[in-house]
C-alpha cells in the first residue's frame, strides 16, 4: 500500500513552503525596494489641481470698478453620456444643423476623447445662457454649464491704461521661473494688468485629486487635507476719473494723440488717453485672434501707448522750463526785454519770429516769442559763470532732469520711453568736440531739435510748474487694498525737489501762462469762471526726411492759485496751431474735471464738434492706401510686416511668436496671391519699394537744417 | 437510524473553516475596495445586487448554505457518487459547446440566469473525488505504469477539453493533480523532469542560448573535476552527469527554439518572452510578413494589453509600500487603474491598501490553510480521504502560487482566480464545496471509505 510514502509529505510541504518564500522575496522587492512603483502610482493616480483666485478688481477715484471679474459660461459636453439627449432642441438654441453638431461633437472626441468632458460651446451669450439655463435639466449629464471667470471692463475705455490678460508663452515662463506659473495660465499683458500682476493675481490654491484610469477627477485626495486654499487677488485704487477718460477718448477719437492728466499734488494720474486705442475686450480669450493681426498692422498704430512710449519735440510748450533756468540762473530778470524784429539774429542766420516788438518774459510766454527764449539760452550757455560751453550746458542739462525730462519717470504704466535731453557729448557727436555753441543747437530753446520728450514728462512738467518747484512720480495706483505687500508703490510717495526755486520766479511764469490763456496763443482753452495757467506748442516734425503738418501742444494747469490738475495733450499732425485744437480740447478736460459735469448746450456743441472733427494725417491714409498696394508691391510687404511687428514688439515688450508668425503668413499669403494674379505685368513692380518707419519720426536732425517759427 | 445521523459540528476541523471565513471576508473587503466610490450608498447597494461586492455577498450566502449542505450528507454518497459526477461533469463540459455563452473570450460558461456556471471549475471537484476513487481501489498497484496511465487520463480529459475551450488557465489547473499522485506513488522522476524542465525554460528564455550551452559545458567539466575520485570510483556517475548534462543542452539548444518557432503562435511565444521583459529571440519576420496588418495590429494590441495589466498590478501592489495606503485610500485601486482588478487581480487591491504586511500576512493564511490540508490528509485513514486532501491542497496551492506569480510579474498573465477573494459565484462555490467535503470527509476520518 501506499503507508510507506509518508515521507513525501515532507517534500510536498518544502516545495509549497518554496514557492511561497519565492514568492514573498518578489512582494519585498516590489513593495519595500522598488520606490519607482511609489512615484508612478502617483503620477497616474493623483492630480494637482490649480486653483485660481479671483483677480483684483481695479477701481478709479470715485470708487467704480473699472476692471473687474464677471463669469460667463462654456457648454461642456462628456460625449459617452449623451445617449437620449434631446439634441434637437439643443441644436435649435445654439444655432446649428445637425451635421453641424455631429461636427462638433466628433470634433470633442478626437481632441479628447468620450469619457473625458471638453468645451462644447465657449463663452456663451447672454441669450444663449438664458435659453440654456430654462432647459439644461433636459440636456443633463451629456451636457452641462461651467462658470469660465473672465475680465470685464465697464466702461469699455482705458484700454491702454488697463491692459488685458492673455495666456503666457515661453519666454514669460522662463522670465518668471518659481512663480508658480504652468503653461495656459494668464498673466497680465499690458497696462495696470502687467504692472500689478503680482498684486492681481493673488495667490493659487492647490488642491489634490485622485484621477482614474481614464484621466478623469474623481474625488478629493484624503478629502482635501494636503490642499492650500487660494487668497484671492488684491484691488487695487486709481487715481483715474473713468469719466475723464471717457470724455477725453470722445475728444481724441479720429485723432492721434494723447491727453494725460496729472493731479500735482498727489502725481495721481487722473486721466491718459492715446489715440486711436483698442478695446481691451477685443484682445482677450476667444476675440484676441481675430483682432490683433489687424490691430498690429494699422498703421495708427492703436497697440501704441503714446502718453508714455511716443516721444515728441516738447515746442514752445519747452519755453517755460528756459524761463525758469533763465531766472534762476540770473541771467535775467522779469523785467528783462528782448525785441523781435522778425527773427533771432544773434547767430548769424536768421531764426525767425512772428511776433514783432518789444517783450518782457510774461509777454514773452504769453505770446510765445521765439527772439526772447533764445536770448534767454544763449545767455545760459554763454555765462561767463562757467569756463566753456560744455559745463554750461551740463548745467542746463541738470535742470531739465530735475524738471523730470531726459530720463524714465518711473510710472506704473509699461513700455515708458526716456525722450532725449541734448548733452554735451551728443554735439560731440554731431559736430566734433569742441566744434558746437549756442548756434549749433539754437532751436533747442525754442523746444525744436535734439530734445524729446513724451507727453507725460509734460504732463509732469505741468505737475512741477504747479507745485512751484516739486513733483511726485506720476502713478495710476494710489493704494492697495490690504496693504503694498511687495512694495510697488513706495516710489509714489516721494516728492522731488532737487533744484530750490523760489516763488517768485515760478509766480513769474504762472503770469505768463495765464497770459497765454486769457490773451495769448491759448485763449482757445479758456473756462469761465477757473484761472487757467497754459502754454501752446506747434511743433514742427518731420518724417523721412519730409516736413509734416505741424503736432499740436497744449499743456497746463488749473487753477491757478490751488491746482487740482495738471494736462497735457498732444495732437499729431493736426497742421495749424496748438491753440487751435488742443488747447480747447484740454479746456473742456478742465472743466469737465473741476466742475465735474459741462452742462452749457454750447460747450457741448463744441465738444461734439470736436470730437466728430478728423485730424487723421495725410500720411496714415497713404500709409493705408500703401498698405492696400503692398498686395501689389512684391518683396516689400513682409519686410514692413517686419518693421510694424517690431515696433509692436518695442513697445508691448512681449508678443506671442505665433502670432508674429500669424501676421507674418497672412501678409505673404496676400503677397502671393497678388504675385499670382499680377503675374503678367509685374514691370513696375520694382520701383515701388517701400520702406516704413511706421512711427513716429526719431527727428535725427543734420546740422544746419531749418529750423523756424513756433509758436 | 436517528442516532447515525451526523451531528452538525461533530469532528469538523474548527480551524479550516475560521481561515475559509477569514479569507472570503477578506475577499469581500477587497473587491468592495475596488468598487466603492465615495458617493455610494453602501447599505443600497449591498442589498441590490448591482455592485459585484453585493453579488458577492449573496454568493457567499448561497455557499454557506451549500456548505451546510455538504456537512450535512453522508461521507459515503461521496465515494458512492465519485464516477457518477465525474461522468456528468464530463458532460457538462462537453455540452458547453453545444450551449456555452461566452465571456472575455472562452466559451466555456453555461447560463443558469441567476449566474453564470463554469463546468470545468466545477470539475475540479469531481476530478479530484474521481482520483481518489481510482487511487482507493483496494488491488490498484499504482506502481504499475496502465494505472499511471488511467489516472493521468482520468485528470487530463477535463483539462484537454478546457483547452479546446479556449481556457488555459483553468486547464493548468490540472496539472496539480500530479502531485497527490506523487503523494500515492507516482516516481519522483516525473516531476523532477517537470520542475526541471520550467527551470530550463525559464532560464533559456533570459539568457541567449550560446551562453547557456557554454555555461553548461564549464558546469559539467567543473562537476567532473570535483567529483572525479567518485567517479574513478563508480563510473556510472559519469554516466549521470554527462545524460544531465545532454539533457540540459539539447533541451535548451534544440526543443526550446523548436517549441517556440513551431508550436506556439507567434503571440503567445512574444507574451511569453514580455513577461521576463526579453524581446522574443525566435521571432520569425516571414511570419510577421504573412500576416494582414489587422491581424498584426490585434495580436500587438492584445500584447500590449497583457503587459498594461501586469505594469499597472505592479505599480498599485509596489506603490502599497509597508504599511500599505490604507482600506479605501488606494489611488490605484480607486481610479480603476488595474484591469480586472475584483477577479483575477484582487491581490493587487490588498498589496496596494494593506502594504506588505498585508500581502505577508495573506499568503500565510494561505500557506497555513495548505499545509493544515496537508494535515488533515495524513491523519486520515482511508486512502480515499487522503487522496481527495491532497487533490485540494494542490489545486488551492497551484491556483495561489499562480494567481499571485502573475500579478507580482513572476509568471505570464494566466487567468487563473485568487481562490476565495476573487469575485466570482463559480469559483467561490467550487473553492467551498471541495474544501467542505474535505470537511466532511475528515469528520469521518475514523471510517475506511472506499
Amino acid at each position: 500500500m501506499a503507508e510507506y510514502n509518508q515521507s513525501r509529505k515532507n517534500v510536498i510541504s518544502l516545495v509549497f513552503a518554496g514557492v511561497f518564500v519565492i514568492i514573498l522575496i518578489q512582494i519585498i522587492n516590489l513593495q519595500l525596494f522598488s520606490p519607482k512603483y511609489k512615484i508612478m502610482a502617483d503620477d497616474q493616480g493623483k492630480f494637482r489641481k490649480v486653483i485660481y483666485p479671483e483677480r483684483g478688481i481695479v477701481f478709479d477715484r470715485n470708487r467704480r470698478a473699472i476692471l473687474q471679474n464677471t463669469t460667463t459660461y462654456d457648454l461642456m459636453v462628456t460625449p459617452n453620456k449623451i445617449k437620449g439627449i434631446d439634441t434637437a432642441a439643443l441644436c435649435k438654441i445654439l444655432g446649428l444643423d445637425s451635421t453641424q453638431f455631429a461636427r462638433k461633437l466628433v470634433d470633442v472626441i478626437v481632441r479628447n476623447g468620450r469619457s473625458r468632458s471638453s468645451t462644447f460651446d465657449g463663452l456663451l451669450s447672454v441669450e444663449k445662457m438664458a435659453m440654456l439655463n430654462e432647459s439644461m435639466y433636459k440636456f443633463a449629464p451629456g451636457f452641462y454649464l461651467q462658470e469660465r471667470p473672465v475680465r470685464s471692463y465697464p466702461y469699455d475705455a482705458g484700454g491702454n491704461i488697463l491692459g488685458y490678460l492673455s495666456e503666457v508663452d515661453t519666454n514669460f515662463l522662463k522670465n518668471h521661473k518659481g512663480e508658480g506659473y504652468q503653461m495656459g495660465d494668464y498673466a497680465g499683458k499690458t497696462g495696470i494688468e502687467r504692472t500689478y500682476e503680482k498684486v492681481l493675481m493673488g495667490q493659487r490654491g492647490i488642491e489634490y485629486w485622485k484621477r482614474d484610469n481614464k484621466n478623469r477627477l474623481t474625488e478629493r485626495l484624503e478629502k482635501g487635507m494636503y490642499d492650500t486654499a487660494a487668497i484671492a487677488g488684491q484691488n487695487l485704487y486709481t487715481s483715474l476719473d473713468i469719466e475723464l477718460q471717457e470724455l477725453g477718448e470722445k475728444l481724441m477719437q479720429n485723432k492721434l494723440g494723447s491727453i494725460v492728466a496729472i493731479d500735482p499734488k498727489t502725481g495721481g494720474i487722473i486721466c491718459m488717453v492715446s489715440s486711436p486705442t483698442f478695446k481691451p475686450r477685443f484682445l482677450t480669450g476667444s476675440e484676441r485672434k481675430k483682432h490683433i493681426t489687424q490691430l498690429l498692422l494699422d498703421p495708427t498704430l492703436p497697440l501704441l501707448n503714446r502718453s508714455v512710449s511716443a516721444t515728441y519735440s516738447p515746442g514752445s510748450t519747452f519755453k517755460t522750463l528756459q524761463a525758469l533756468v533763465g531766472l534762476h540762473e540770473g541771467v535775467i530778470t522779469t523785467s528783462t526785454r528782448y525785441s523781435c524784429g522778425g527773427a533771432f539774429y544773434g547767430c548769424g542766420k536768421p531764426m525767425r519770429c512772428l511776433d514783432i516788438g518789444t517783450f518782457d518774459l510774461r509777454h514773452a510766454i504769453t505770446l510765445s516769442d521765439n527772439t526772447y527764449f533764445a536770448n534767454v539760452m544763449q545767455k545760459v550757455i554763454n555765462n561767463p559763470k562757467y569756463p566753456n560751453v560744455d559745463s554750461s550746458l551740463r548745467v542746463w542739462n541738470n535742470y531739465m532732469y530735475a524738471f523730470g525730462l531726459g530720463h524714465r519717470l518711473g510710472v506704473d504704466v509699461p513700455s515708458e520711453k526716456k525722450g532725449n535731453i541734448p548733452t554735451p557729448a551728443t554735439y560731440d557727436k554731431i559736430f566734433g568736440k569742441g566744434h558746437w555753441n549756442f548756434c549749433s543747437f539754437r532751436s533747442v530753446s525754442i523746444g525744436q531739435g535734439e530734445v524729446d520728450v513724451t507727453p507725460i514728462q509734460v504732463a509732469n512738467e505741468m505737475a512741477y510748474i504747479a507745485n512751484k518747484g516739486w513733483f511726485i512720480t506720476p502713478h495710476l495706483v494710489d493704494s492697495i487694498e490690504g496693504g503694498d505687500t511687495y512694495g510697488l508703490l513706495t516710489n509714489f510717495k516721494d516728492k522731488h525737489r532737487s533744484i530750490d526755486i523760489p516763488d517768485s520766479i515760478f509766480e513769474a511764469v504762472h503770469d505768463g501762462m495765464q497770459g497765454v490763456v486769457d490773451r495769448g496763443t491759448g485763449m482757445a482753452s479758456r473756462v469761465a469762471g477757473i484761472k487757467v495757467c497754459g502754454k501752446t506748442g506747434t511743433v514742427e516734425n518731420y518724417y523721412r526726411g519730409v516736413k509734416q503738418p505741424n503736432h499740436g501742444f497744449f499743456c497746463g494747469f488749473a487753477p491757478r492759485e490751488d491746482p487740482k490738475i495738471a494736462i497735457m495733450c498732444v495732437v499729431e499732425n493736426s497742421g495749424r496751431f496748438g491753440g487751435t485744437y488742443a488747447a480747447p480740447i484740454v479746456g473742456f478736460m478742465i472743466e469737465k474735471y473741476l466742475k465735474d459735469s459741462i452742462t452749457d448746450k454750447a460747450r457741448l456743441e463744441r465738444i461734439n464738434y470736436y470730437s466728430n472733427l478728423n485730424l487723421i494725417p495725410p500720411r496714415i491714409y497713404a500709409e493705408v492706401r500703401r498698405q492696400d498696394s503692398l498686395r501689389h508691391a512684391k518683396d516689400s510687404a513682409y519686410l514692413i510686416a517686419k518693421g510694424y511687428i517690431k515696433v509692436i514688439k518695442d513697445t508691448l515688450g512681449t508678443m506671442d511668436e505665433e502670432e508674429e508668425k500669424d501676421a507674418l503668413d497672412k501678409m505673404k499669403k496676400d503677397k502671393e496671391d497678388t504675385r499670382k494674379r499680377q503675374a503678367p505685368k509685374d514691370s513696375t513692380a520694382k520701383n515701388s519699394i517701400i520702406k516704413s518707419e511706421a512711427i513716429l519720426p526719431s527727428d535725427k536732425r543734420k546740422p544746419g537744417q531749418a529750423d523756424s517759427a513756433a509758436h | 437510524m436517528q442516532q447515525k445521523q451526523p451531528e452538525l459540528g461533530k469532528g469538523v476541523d474548527w480551524l479550516i473553516i475560521w481561515l475559509y471565513a477569514i479569507l472570503v471576508v477578506t475577499g469581500l473587503l477587497c473587491i468592495f475596495s475596488v468598487e466603492y466610490r465615495a458617493t455610494d450608498e453602501v447599505l443600497q447597494s449591498i442589498l441590490g445586487f448591482k455592485k459585484n461586492y453585493s453579488k458577492q455577498f449573496y454568493y457567499f450566502i448561497a455557499a454557506i448554505i451549500i456548505a451546510v449542505f455538504v456537512v450535512l450528507t453522508d461521507s459515503k454518497l461521496f465515494t458512492a457518487l465519485a464516477n457518477l459526477s465525474y461522468l456528468t461533469g464530463i458532460l457538462l463540459i462537453i455540452a458547453t459547446f453545444a450551449v456555452g455563452k461566452e465571456i472575455k473570450g472562452s466559451k466555456s460558461w453555461i447560463p443558469l440566469g441567476f449566474m453564470n456556471l463554469q463546468p470545468v471549475e466545477l470539475c475540479k471537484i469531481f476530478t479530484s473525488l474521481a482520483l481518489a476513487k481510482y487511487l482507493a481501489m483496494q488491488d490498484l498497484d499504482f506502481k504499475r505504469p496502465k494505472a499511471q496511465l488511467i489516472a493521468a487520463g482520468l485528470v487530463f480529459t477535463p483539462a484537454i477539453f478546457s483547452i479546446l475551450q479556449g481556457e488555459t488557465g483553468l486547464a493548468l489547473v490540472y496539472c496539480s493533480f500530479l502531485i497527490p499522485m506523487y503523494r500515492e506513488g507516482l516516481p519522483p522522476i516525473y516531476l523532477i523532469l517537470g520542475a526541471a524542465m520550467a527551470v530550463l525554460l525559464v532560464i533559456s528564455l533570459l539568457f541567449s542560448t550560446k551562453t547557456l550551452l557554454i555555461t553548461f559545458a564549464v558546469l559539467a567539466v567543473l562537476v567532473m573535476f570535483f567529483n572525479k575520485r567518485q567517479i574513478r570510483r563508480n563510473s556510472k556517475l559519469l554516466l549521470g552527469i554527462v545524460a544531465v548534462w545532454a539533457f540540459c543542452s539539447l533541451f535548451v539548444g534544440v526543443a526550446v527554439p523548436f517549441t517556440f518557432k513551431h508550436v506556439f503562435k507567434k503571440y503567445q511565444a512574444d507574451r511569453i518572452f514580455s513577461m521576463v521583459g526579453v524581446d522574443n529571440p525566435f521571432a520569425d519576420k516571414a511570419d510577421e510578413e504573412n500576416l494582414s496588418p489587422e491581424e498584426l495590429k490585434a495580436k500587438q494590441k492584445k500584447s500590449e494589453q497583457q503587459n498594461y495589466n501586469v505594469k499597472q498590478s505592479k505599480i498599485a501592489i509596489g506603490s502599497g509600500g509597508l504599511w500599505g495606503k490604507g482600506f479605501l485610500k488606494g489611488t490605484q485601486t480607486q481610479g480603476d487603474f488595474v484591469p480586472e482588478q475584483h477577479t483575477d487581480f484582487i491581490f493587487t487591491s490588498v498589496g496596494e491598501n494593506f502594504g506588505f504586511w498585508g500581502t505577508t500576512l495573506l499568503l500565510l493564511l494561505y500557506l497555513g490553510l495548505i499545509l493544515r490540508i496537508i494535515a488533515i490528509a495524513e491523519r486520515q485513514r482511508s486512502t480515499f480521504s487522503r487522496v481527495y486532501a491532497y487533490c485540494v491542497a494542490s489545486i488551492l496551492f497551484f491556483h495561489v502560487a499562480v494567481n499571485i506569480c502573475v500579478t507580482v510579474g513572476l509568471a505570464p498573465v494566466i487567468g487563473i482566480t485568487l481562490p476565495l477573494l476573487s469575485y466570482g459565484g463559480s469559483s467561490l462555490i467550487t473553492f467551498t464545496i471541495l474544501l467542505f467535503i474535505l470537511i466532511r470527509l475528515d469528520a469521518d476520518r475514523q471510517m475506511v471509505l472506499r
